[in-house]
């Protein structure tokens, strides 16, 4: 039995704005990406720019780790002596906190920003281009990676950056088993351990890492060397293919830590240690 | 037996239309097995291409529900049971009949591509080459050319830039090319100028249709990117080749 419907346009595809003959729910990732993305990049600029509660003794937050300047005095900030370059200089803006999120952390926000997996999440899910897989993008003139966007070519030195802070990071987990000296653990302890580790598996699950290590190679064979690379482009290669799931469980993992130290420097809980 | 729905584009590149069939459909039957009981029944002259039928072939590449699928390893029972099945001709080529289209564009861009230019033989008059060498472009081999990942990929599908940009399958090709261990021809600069690199936004659509699964994107496309960043964007780079004149 044969029915005929209206002419279509030229293979029955319509070319505007999120036109498909996809019949599942295809906005349900795109729409979960924006809401994942919006939540916990906002909470941590929010805690940026909030200047206060990072320090929870021994415990510094990620949001503020390393601090190169700290402010001189206020709730829950990293003592002087922590910092870098010590308090805030006095030519300091007064429009802006005083924090020390706005100095090395930002390294962070460049890593994932330029981040190969997250191009797809925010490209798919903020720019549209396209939302989904078959699904008509928005229909503006597109250039791809090749005018404005030709700075996604540095991410190799956001890694860069990111490699910094990692060590950074994993002092700020070692430090936190020594609360005046006494060497003990607390939740804090195992949250920033944790959240070493993690952002460890996603730094070194980068696609420029992987690169630079050895996929630029094309001989793994050849020589000592380049069987060394090779070993360890394996291994971030396994990592390589869980990018995604590590970019999103060290998001949240930085959040969260973050979220405890602020409760705990705040006073609103009670951190459970051994000391 | 199962009496099924279909609405298949029918039509050439001047125009066309859905025509919807009904047909009975059998346990294990796929999409393709469909579309020639379609043909049996109800449409002699409804054109499809196909070859073998075991997904090796990469002939009866479609659109099935606005996903690009090979027809052949779409299984009936994927869909829900009174769910409309919708087919249409890829949106990235051109169409010649019904489900037909012409894919010629594609073997045009594979004649650009400078060839492998082995390097010379060893002593014994072999060429030698170790396994980890090659996993890398043996995963590329698996390549069916079906084009599923040429028709989804945006930059041809929507923005129609089969100037600018040769597409995931030749990026996959230039990749098993450059990664080669025995190649010396240097396609590195051609891949931005010529080939494009830069159109692609690495939204991953072409990993997600392939029925080789291959990691198109992850493999091939972001790799061959890098080499690109490696010769033109990186400063440090520039300035060591500058320096001690190496590529």
């Amino acid at each position: 039995m044969t029915t005929t419907t209206a002419r279509t346009a030229i293979g029955g595809h319509q070319n505007t704005f999120a036109a498909t003959r996809r019949d599942d729910k295809w906005w349900v990732g795109p729409v979960l990406t924006a809401s994942g993305l919006a939540l916990f990049f906002g909470y941590l600029t929010l805690r940026v720019f909030s200047g206060v509660y990072y320090w929870a003794d021994p415990y510094l937050s990620p949001v503020a780790s390393p601090p190169v300047f700290t402010p001189a005095a206020g709730a829950g900030v990293v003592p002087v002596s922590h910092a870098w370059l010590g308090a805030f200089p006095s030519f300091w803006p007064r429009f802006l906190p005083q924090s020390p999120g706005f100095f090395l952390p930002v390294l962070a926000i460049c890593f994932r920003m330029t981040c190969y997996y997250y191009r797809k999440a925010y490209y798919r899910a903020f720019a549209a281009t396209p939302p989904a897989c078959g699904v008509r993008g928005v229909p503006l003139k597109y250039r791809g990676e090749t005018a404005l966007l030709l700075f996604q070519n540095l991410h190799r030195y956001a890694l860069y950056g990111a490699l910094f802070l990692l060590i950074f990071l994993w002092l700020d987990g070692f430090k936190a088993f020594f609360f005046h000296g006494h060497f003990g653990m607390g939740v804090g302890t195992v949250m920033l351990m944790v959240n070493a580790a993690l952002l460890t598996g996603y730094t070194f699950g980068c696609h420029s890492w992987r690169h630079l290590i050895g996929g630029k190679l094309d001989c793994f064979s050849c020589d000592g060397g380049s069987r060394a690379r090779y070993g360890i482009w394996k291994k971030s290669s396994w990592l390589n293919a869980r990018h995604m799931q590590f970019a999103w469980i060290s998001l949240v993992w930085v959040a969260l830590t973050d979220f405890y130290i602020w409760m705990v420097s705040s006073g609103a809980i009670k951190d459970l240690n051994t000391w | 037996m199962a009496e099924r729905t279909f609405k298949i584009w029918r039509g050439n590149n001047d125009g066309g239309e859905f025509v919807e069939y009904k047909i009975d459909v059998g346990p294990g039957w796929v999409v393709l097995d469909c579309v020639h009981r379609i043909q049996q029944q109800h449409a002699t002259d409804l054109a499809c291409r196909w070859n073998c039928k075991a997904g090796k072939c990469g002939s009866c590449s479609m659109e099935i529900n606005g996903k690009p699928r090979l027809g052949c390893m779409t299984r009936m029972n994927s869909f829900g049971p009174e769910e409309v099945i919708t087919i249409q001709p890829l949106k990235a080529f051109p169409v010649i009949k019904d489900l037909v289209t012409d894919v010629k564009w594609n073997y045009e861009q594979n004649k650009r591509i400078p060839p492998l230019k082995p390097k010379a033989r060893g002593a014994d008059g072999h060429h030698r080459m170790m396994q980890e060498d090659v996993d890398r472009v043996q995963e590329f081999r698996k390549c069916i050319e079906c084009f599923l990942c040429q028709d989804t990929c945006h930059v041809l599908r929507d923005h129609e830039k089969h100037d600018k940009f040769v597409g995931p399958r030749f990026m996959v090709r230039l990749a098993s090319l450059e990664m080669h261990p025995l190649d010396t021809e240097d396609r590195v600069d051609k891949m931005r100028k010529e080939f494009g690199s830069g159109w692609c936004n690495i939204t991953r659509c072409c990993t997600e249709v392939c029925p080789e699964h291959i990691g198109i994107t992850d493999n091939a496309i972001i790799p061959m990117k890098e080499r690109v960043v490696d010769r033109t964007y990186d400063p440090i780079a520039w300035f060591f080749r500058k320096v001690f004149g190496k590529k």
